[in-house]
């Protein structure tokens, strides 16, 4: 990889974790309302992944906890922020939130919040592509206890018999809010529960995204070259609480430790100033612009953006524009 | 014009729906190389494939979501869901992911899906093959439904269901699946929205939707031999509602009830009412009536089932009710 792209793979990163701080702080200030999940810690997984996607193109998929996926994807950050913000230059135009972030235009087919439910639509988005017959793919964009959820079994046997190009991608963060994976889980390594489906399937270290790009490739590939689906499994860790309301009472703060010890940023940051790819003053350069942009532009957008019109409230229920031939109404004589 | 049975009528709107546009699927179990439960996809395996007639296997929340993902960019599929009850498998996709997604998505993303499926009681098929769940899907924004009671809007309106972009559930029953009607040779659709009034009457309306609107249409012709006339109305779709045909029927013959086989709480009869009051109180000349199944899991036993069921009888007697004859 070039030095030029390793420098913005590292500001990517950067980015996101700042953006996520940000949301954070905002969300303090009661900005935003809802739930606000947070990737901070799993950056090296949605960046290391998509970076070897054809974003734009591929179709992406995810949870709730999907600002970054959608912003890798090629959502612009701004409209990811005036979203959270509720207002109508947000990307869901005010009505989805946090947990609903859509970009069709960069085809990020959204976040959901109901586990597990992104399966079978990440396995739809890949069958439109097969009938299509266009060399996109779906990468599904999941945490560990969503594997738990019947849609996870029918799915990997559908993507399986039907051959569908689809990499399901497993954030494993150990936890479901406050769950750890032992205590509901009897097979701890997910990608060994998929070949119960005859799928393709690895493990890997999802904190250096070096590690992260290298299988991903590896997988995208597969399936991008028809030969089916495959379960691709990270092991990470969330920093932050499940979402804002979770004071983390489950887990050490041994654990915690030990992980902050392995933190993409840093893993990343270290290999390229050791590589004399950057220094620390070039971080330092970074993160100032970084903190520029989010403050001056992302955040004024929203801060500045119109709220959605209350005449508006009943817009996007069903086709605001539906043709009559379909619809009618039924003229009786 | 030829006379075709309900399910030839479907089996008609997929074949031409399909060779319209490539992008038109249908998904489903058995409905592929075994032909379909219904008979509603016979031959089209044979003639458009497996990648476009698919047979699923028994994963309903799932195949319905998949159904859902691929609309989502550009497919049309149509469902077909063996039984209503099995629906409720795959309400999470339906009702989280189809219908809420134009709206969580400010309108950027649509899911033009169909989903067939036959609600109703048919012979002694017990509790776990009897529900009608129309009043849930009614109750859904987001969605259409629709309940065409004969093949001209069965076929017509599955053709509209496929071109129109959201998305669309047809309810279809059991004991309908082999009624006849003319239809048009050339091709036609039928609106997804709007009452029909089948029947002309002055004395009083008779409200049904789906199977009902038979047991509407046969009391109406013992009530003639009485006397009085009744106005027969086919809702054909139960969203969104048609209030403007049911306000002026009403208004018309200041009398009405409304027919449905499913239970009565909180459900359709409950909403149709609900509309009256609002929009034509004080055209009502006498207490409407509701006909309904007991409020009870349907029974296997052929004269319990009898009793739960609505029947001619049933409507027939209400009537004469709302008219003050008994
Ligand atoms: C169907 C469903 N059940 C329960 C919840 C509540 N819930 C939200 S997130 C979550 C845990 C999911 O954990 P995991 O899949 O590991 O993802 P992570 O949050 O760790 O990224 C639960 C139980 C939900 N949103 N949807
Ligand atoms: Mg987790």
């Amino acid at each position: 990889m070039k030095a030029d792209d390793q420098k913005r793979l590292l500001r990517e990163m950067i980015f996101f974790r700042r953006f996520e701080d940000r949301c954070f702080e905002a969300y303090m200030e009661r900005k935003m309302g809802g739930f606000l999940h947070l990737y901070s810690g799993q950056e090296a997984v949605a960046t290391g992944v998509l970076e070897m996607a054809k974003t734009g193109h591929d179709y992406v998929i995810t949870g709730y906890r999907d600002h970054v996926h959608a912003i890798k994807s090629g959502a612009p950050a701004r409209e990811v922020m005036a979203e959270l913000y509720g207002k109508e230059t947000g990307s869901s135009r005010g009505r989805g939130g946090s947990m609903h972030i859509f970009d069709p235009t960069v085809n990020f087919m959204g976040g959901y919040a109901l586990v597990g439910q992104p399966f079978p639509l990440a396995a739809g988005l890949a069958m439109g592509a097969k009938l299509k017959a266009t060399d996109q793919i779906a990468i599904c964009f999941l945490g560990d206890g969503a594997n738990n959820q019947g849609t996870f079994h029918e799915t990997m046997n559908m993507a399986s018999v039907w051959k569908l190009p689809v990499l399901f991608v497993c954030e494993n963060n150990m936890y479901a809010i406050g769950t750890r994976i032992e205590r509901s889980t009897a097979v701890t390594d997910q990608y060994k529960r998929v070949c119960g489906y005859d799928m393709k399937a690895s493990q890997h270290d999802g904190q250096d995204i070096d590690t992260v790009m290298e299988a991903a490739k590896t997988a995208i590939d597969f399936v991008r070259s028809g030969k089916g689906p495959y379960f691709i499994e990270f092991m990470t860790y969330r920093y932050r609480g499940h979402s804002m309301s979770d004071s983390k009472g489950y887990r050490s703060k041994e654990e915690e430790k030990q992980w902050e010890k392995r933190d993409p940023i840093t893993i990343y940051a270290a290999k390229l100033k050791k590589a004399k790819v950057i220094t620390d003053a070039d971080i330092k350069a970074m993160e100032k612009e970084i903190d520029d942009e989010i403050e001056n532009d992302i955040i004024k957008f929203a801060e500045e953006s119109p709220e959605p019109r209350v005449e508006d409230l009943y817009k996007y229920v069903l086709d605001d524009n539906p043709d009559p031939r379909w619809i009618g109404p039924l003229q009786n004589k | 014009m030829a006379e075709i049975a309900y399910w030839e009528a479907i089996r008609r709107a997929h074949d031409e729906e399909m060779a319209n546009d490539p992008l038109v699927i249908a998904m489903g179990e058995d409905i592929g190389v075994a032909g379909g439960t219904y008979k509603a996809t016979s031959g089209l395996y044979d003639k458009y494939g497996e990648s476009r007639i698919i047979d699923t296997p028994i994963s309903e929340n799932s195949y319905t979501g998949i159904g859902i993902g691929a609309s989502m960019v550009g497919v049309r599929p149509i469902i077909e869901i063996m039984s209503i009850n099995f629906a409720l498998l795959a309400l999470d996709t339906l009702i989280n992911a189809a219908a809420k997604i134009r709206y969580m998505s400010g309108g950027r993303v649509s899911c033009p899906i169909v989903m067939r499926t036959p609600g109703g009681t048919a012979h002694q098929l017990a509790a776990q093959h009897s529900a009608r769940l129309a009043r849930m899907f009614m109750s859904t924004s987001g969605l259409r439904v629709v309940t065409p009671r004969g093949p001209l809007d069965a076929c017509g309106m599955l053709k509209s269901a496929v071109r129109c972009n959201d998305p669309v559930i047809i309810i279809e029953h059991e004991r309908m699946y082999n009624i006849k009607e003319e239809v048009p040779d050339e091709e036609f659709f039928r609106p997804l929205e709007g009452a029909e009034i089948v029947r002309e009457g002055t004395d009083i309306t008779l409200i049904g939707y789906n199977f009902s609107v038979y047991l509407c249409l046969e009391a109406a012709k013992r009530l003639e031999s009485d006397g009085i006339s009744a106005e027969v109305l086919d809702l054909r779709a139960l969203k969104p509602l048609d209030r403007e045909t049911i306000r002026r029927s009403v208004e018309k013959t200041h009398r009405v009830l409304v027919a449905e086989e499913d239970e009565a709480p909180v459900g359709v009869g409950a909403e149709i009412m609900a509309v009256i009051t609002e929009d034509c109180f004080y055209a009502l000349d006498a207490q409407p009536v509701r006909i309904h199944a007991a409020d009870v899991p349907v029974p296997y036993n052929y004269t319990l089932e009898k009793e739960a069921i609505p029947d001619v009888e049933d409507v027939y007697q209400g009537a004469l009710k709302v008219m003050g004859k008994i």
